[in-house]
């Protein structure tokens, strides 16, 4: 029973995240005019599984005691890149899926290749990949515009026997055939073991190296997932700098909502998922209580700010100012 | 000896720029043998282990491993080749449990991914082994006490089953009942032919454990004792030895009615510093002694208000001081300064230059209005430079580029600028050379002469003998005892700090 | 004192790599126009450069304050809303208050921006937030406000007389005003660095925080001091932008953020704080400039522009890279 206190303690971010969700869900469905229809519950999957996995590409970075400022680019590319070559048959739409989703975890393996071995700031680094990732986006869609194979599309979106939203399951895959197995690997947990103190982590022969390097291949193929399933979701492509960036701010702000740490070491990807989900019920309900949509960017914007500040709660701990400075 | 050594050093030496730390060292440990490594501070025992557990590389020398030659790249290569070093520093991570840290390296797997009931059990069994089932393995690290995180890297050390197995200071924070398992594992381990190198600067504990000894001092391997061959009398005189006289300033007659500078009464940090009341007259120099780590540094941090939630009171010349932090210090009614331990992180901005970092704390005697009179300043920094002899080319060198002792140099200048009443130095002459150290002490004495307060921590006894004119000796965060006159001696020193009594036997 | 030689040896070439960015950048921007040169006998004409000379005056006064922000080792993500901050607060307040309000427009915008970079300040010195992510929320917040502020109050959009002519007139010897005003804020800027105790502290605090704070500099003041600065940069950029485009919009500074890094990263200032100087960014941001500029000549569509940016700023960081984890 000792057990179970410990597995609740470690996972009382994850926990508040979801309590935090099911209040607002139960609060927004039970607003909702036409109550929880399986439309209404797709719908509202759909959007949220987008920002779900772009949140949990952060995650893994994140872990590290790094960052990736280019998720939401990354988000962007993919989409672009799935607008123009998951076409045509089932067959050559699911290569194009496997194109699309080695470019994600190929610009992913380019942002760890860069901070592991030309040492330079996760920031810095993935703010200046970013930009090359939006670029090849713009070119390949230069405008709006593209179209992505309608079977596989549909049936991503839709739902299974006609209830269960299709988005859902495949998150669901991630956690249990992605999420899970990195989390109980050897190399997922010597990245938690380098967010916690990267020293310490060297000095017990932890592969700190390694671990970066899949953590950040890993987020760009979870974030090319993410920009899959906006293609399937919008039936086109659009290399938008403003979406790319609403998405790596609000990845950034579901990861600390998740009860991960941005100091890293600790925290968990499931965590993020539900922190992605309480963002997109904030939306939500600022649209069932008719909030004026005027408002909606300012309060998701002091939400963000107030979310990431809980990190301030550290500062109360030091009892040795210098620590302040670390 | 039957057996062959399990680790053999030969001509072993390690130089930190121009400081030998280690200087053509032959050291051999064996197999089922406790190893007893002493020496002071700075004798080199730590580099010895650093070495032995492929942290640092050696300068020179050859290091072997059950008769075959190693060259460890990294911690990982040397607990490949059976060497496991538990830590003083500890190695562990703070946000994982227990049982991860326990077998972080090779965990036991199913289909290739850990297997964590496994892992829970094996958590379990070591804990065991140690005697620490109190120890939840899914306990997150950084929710348990010092004594028991020890504990815990002890068991993760045992879990490598390693073949030499080195201690350094591994029992500093443990509590009386888990030293004595500690000590029941180190002999059954013994036992199944491990060995054992074993750092402590507890007296009562070599005599307890060791088979043999090896002291070190100043780098240098002194002598390799079996057990009962020395008197405890005989090692501590070993350890000291017949040290480079330095020469030191001559003592005033101490004045008692000079008026007290600073007076701290009470004060308390957490487990770190209990109860400290002390007090330094003007033209007084106070030393601070003891083991390195036994609260001297927090002590000084602490008078110059860099932390947080202290108790007790501070007073300089009767006023109450605020400890909000280094600016409240310095505009106290005897303005203060601290000369930290660090000079690379915390006294210096290494890639400027030397006048931008004499003149760091003295800037706002500059501006004027709008105007920064750097003709002043550029005097004022000169006249430093010149009153402690600081060898430069020219003002614009990066601090960076000077040597360990004109570095030192720039941080005392920085704080002699502010014209401080009140000087607490941490541990100034580490690493310097020799010269500068004669400088340093003759440069505390005048200022003392001057009537600057002078509360001056250091690693090195014989310089806190030869420059101060009382010592308090602390040890685990409070004051054992004061020294001073004909008891300000390096036995007494010595002594006080290892806790042992006068006539030579372990307390 | 022991070893004289080092001493001497190593000086130089400390001095030779603080400036060789600098020598590089300005080298780089001589072979960009001899090359445009080849091009185009356009590009050495006085018209042209003076064109891009105007135009680098906006990201030079956005890459001023941002350069203050990276001296001190932080960075400010705000900028981009910041610049449209600075814009929409000056025409508003001008439409709101007629002709006192035209008076007090540039002030007000600028003060707005710098109201941002005191929230941002007091959020990296009290709270001891990354920069990276405080500034990140205070652009969406930011973001947010103006939205409501247009949506909401329809407020006036287009520039005043006085901020068209800041920004594109050219009254003395034909050469434009916005460049006179990029180099009064350069030689502020200049001599806050180089003459004041203040720069000093900013140079200890990027350097060192730990050693700058046991020095009794107040480290705190100094973050929030840099980080206004940077706001009241970028608003006051805006103002001007507004000028030049004749009006302000939303996301009109989205586009000045990378550059404006890059431009201060390119000129040599070290992007973890305590190096860099003045005559560096002014390199960077005219680099920056004529890249755009030759760009588009060219006809490099915007995803050529992007993707030329990253691989620069990569290429250089790469460059001094290594010596920079040798300092922690």
């Amino acid at each position: 029973m000792n057990d179970i206190r410990h597995r609740i303690s470690h996972n009382g971010g994850l926990l508040a995240a979801v309590a935090l969700f099911v209040v607002m869900f139960t609060i927004y469905v039970s607003n909702h005019p036409a109550g929880l229809t399986a439309a209404v519950a797709a719908t509202a999957a759909n959007k949220a599984v987008l920002l779900a996995l772009v949140a949990m590409a952060q995650t893994l970075p994140v872990l590290t005691r790094g960052l990736d400022l280019s998720v939401g680019m990354v988000f962007i590319l993919t989409n672009c890149m799935a607008s123009a070559i998951v076409v045509g048959t089932i067959g050559e739409g699911f290569l194009g899926i496997v194109a699309v989703l080695a470019t994600g975890a190929l610009a992913g393996f380019l942002n760890g290749a860069i901070v592991v071995w030309g040492r330079l700031q996760p920031i810095i680094t993935t703010l200046a990949t970013g930009a090359i990732y939006y670029g090849i986006a713009l070119y390949i869609r230069p405008g709006p515009g593209g179209d992505v194979q309608s079977d596989i599309a549909d049936y991503a979106t839709g739902q299974l026997f006609g209830v269960v939203p299709m988005a859902l399951i495949i998150l669901l895959g991630v956690v249990v055939f992605i999420w899970l197995p990195y989390r109980n690997s050897i190399l997922g947990r010597a990245a938690y073991a380098v967010g916690s103190n990267e020293q310490a982590a060297y000095m017990s022969g932890v592969p700190v190296q390694r671990a970066k390097l899949l953590a950040y291949t890993l987020a760009g193929f979870l974030a090319a997932l993410g920009g899959l399933m906006l293609t399937f979701n919008t039936y086109s492509g659009e290399a938008s700098a403003p979406i790319a960036g609403t998405y790596t701010l609000n990845s950034i702000a579901a990861v600390v909502i998740g009860g991960t740490s941005l100091f890293g070491g600790w925290g968990s990807a499931i965590g993020s998922i539900f922190g992605a989900f309480v963002l997109r019920t904030i939306e939500d309900l600022l649209f069932v209580f008719n909030l004026d949509p005027l408002w909606q960017p300012l309060f998701q914007g002091v939400v963000l700010l107030a979310a990431v500040s809980l990190g301030a709660l550290r500062v109360l701990r030091i009892r040795n100012r210098l620590e302040l400075f670390a | 000896m039957d057996a062959a050594p399990i680790l053999e050093m030969r001509h072993i030496s390690k130089r930190y720029g121009g400081v030998a730390a280690l200087n053509d060292v032959d050291f051999v440990a064996y197999p089922g043998e406790i190893h007893a490594v002493l020496g002071e501070n700075g004798a080199g025992k730590s580099t010895l282990i650093k070495i032995a557990a492929g942290v640092t590389d050696p300068s020179d020398g050859e290091l072997f491993v059950e008769g075959k030659r190693v060259n460890f790249r990294n911690p990982t290569e040397a607990m490949a080749a059976g060497v496991v070093c538990v830590f003083q520093e500890l190695s562990l991570l703070p946000d994982l449990t227990v049982a991860d840290n326990l077998s972080i390296v090779s965990p036991p797997r199913r289909a290739g991914l850990i297997n964590s009931r496994a892992q829970r059990k094996r958590a379990r069994e070591l804990l065991a082994m140690i005697g620490c089932e109190d120890i939840h393995p899914l306990e997150l690290v950084r929710n348990l006490p010092l004594s028991r995180r020890q504990m815990v890297e002890i068991a993760k050390a045992l879990a490598k089953r390693p073949k030499l197995l080195i201690l350094d200071e591994a029992t500093s924070a443990l509590t009386a009942a888990d030293v004595e398992r500690v000590y029941a594992i180190i002999r059954r381990l013994r036992s199944e032919g491990v060995g054992i190198l074993y750092v402590s600067h507890r007296m009562h504990e070599i005599e307890a454990l060791a088979d043999c000894a090896t002291v070190f001092r100043n780098g240098r391997r002194i002598e390799t004792f079996r057990k009962g061959e020395r008197s405890v009398g005989a090692i501590v005189q070993m350890m000291i030895g017949r040290e480079l006289n330095h020469h030191y300033p001559e003592k005033p007659v101490p004045n008692p009615a000079s008026p007290v500078a600073l007076s701290a009464r009470n004060l308390t940090w957490g487990q770190q510093l209990r109860d400290i009341s002390l007090d330094v007259r003007k033209g007084e120099i106070v030393g601070l002694g003891g083991l390195d780590g036994q609260g001297q540094r927090s002590l000084l941090f602490a008078l110059f208000g860099v932390l947080k939630g202290v108790s007790g009171t501070v007073e300089v010349l009767g006023r109450p001081l605020r400890l909000s932090g280094p600016r409240s210090a310095m505009r106290a009614a005897l303005p203060m300064a601290l000369i930290p331990e660090d000079r690379k992180t915390e006294g210096l901005m290494l890639p400027m230059n030397v006048r931008d970092n004499i003149s760091l704390a003295s800037l706002s005697r500059f501006q004027k209005g709008l105007r920064f009179d750097r003709h002043s300043e550029h005097a004022a920094v000169e006249r430093i430079i010149e009153g402690l002899n600081i060898k430069i080319a020219d003002l614009a060198a990066a601090v960076s580029t000077l040597s360990g002792g004109n570095q030192q140099k720039v941080v005392l200048g920085k704080w002699l600028m502010t014209g401080p009443g009140v000087i607490l130095l941490n541990d100034p002459t580490r690493g310097i050379d020799v010269g500068t150290k004669q400088e340093v002490y003759r440069l505390l004495r005048d200022l003392a002469d001057d009537g600057v307060a002078v509360l001056f921590y250091s690693t090195d006894y014989a310089e806190l003998i030869g420059c101060c004119d009382r010592v308090l000796v602390m040890y685990d965060g409070g004051i054992a005892r004061e020294l001073a006159g004909e008891a300000l001696n390096e036995r007494m020193m010595i002594e006080t700090a290892l806790n042992v009594d006068g006539k030579g036997q372990a307390a | 004192m022991n070893d004289p030689k080092l001493e001497a040896s190593t000086i130089p070439v400390l001095r030779f790599s603080l400036d060789r960015s600098v020598l590089i950048a300005f080298g780089c921007i001589i072979l960009m126009l001899l090359g445009g040169a080849l091009y185009s006998r356009e590009f050495l004409s006085p018209e042209y450069l003076l064109q891009q000379l105007q135009i680098s005056a906006f990201l030079g006064i956005i890459a001023s304050g941002a350069m203050m922000v990276i001296l001190i080792g932080h960075i400010d993500l705000s900028i981009p809303w910041t610049v449209t901050l600075g814009a929409m607060m000056a025409t508003a307040v001008a439409g709101w208050y007629g002709s006192m309000g035209n008076l007090v427009a540039i002030p007000v915008g600028v003060l707005c921006g710098a109201l941002v970079g005191l929230l941002n300040g007091l959020g990296v010195a009290y709270l001891r937030l990354p920069s990276m992510i405080f500034t990140l929320g205070m652009n969406a917040v930011v973001q947010g406000l103006m939205v409501l502020h247009t949506g909401g109050f329809a407020p006036q959009d287009h520039a005043t007389d006085a901020m068209h002519f800041l920004a594109v007139g050219r009254p003395v010897f034909g050469i434009p005003n916005a460049l006179f005003i990029w180099i009064i804020v350069g030689a502020f800027i200049t001599f806050l660095l180089t003459r004041t105790a203040f720069g000093r502290r900013v140079y200890a605090v990027g350097n060192r925080e730990t050693a700058a704070y046991l020095s009794g500099v107040n480290t705190n003041a100094v973050i929030i001091w840099c980080f206004v600065l940077s706001g009241a940069a970028a608003a006051f950029a805006g103002v001007l932008l507004a000028g030049y485009s004749t009006k302000a919009y939303q996301a009109m500074g989205d586009p000045y953020l990378l550059p404006a890094i890059a431009a201060v990263v390119l000129g040599g200032t070290n992007i973890l704080g305590g190096r860099g100087n003045y005559l560096g960014t002014i390199a960077g941001v005219i680099l920056i400039t004529l890249l755009q500029s030759i760009l588009a000549v060219m006809q490099m569509p915007e995803a050529g522009r992007q993707v030329i940016y990253g691989v620069v700023i990569l290429a250089m960081l790469l460059a001094y890279g290594r010596s920079e984890v040798d300092r922690k």
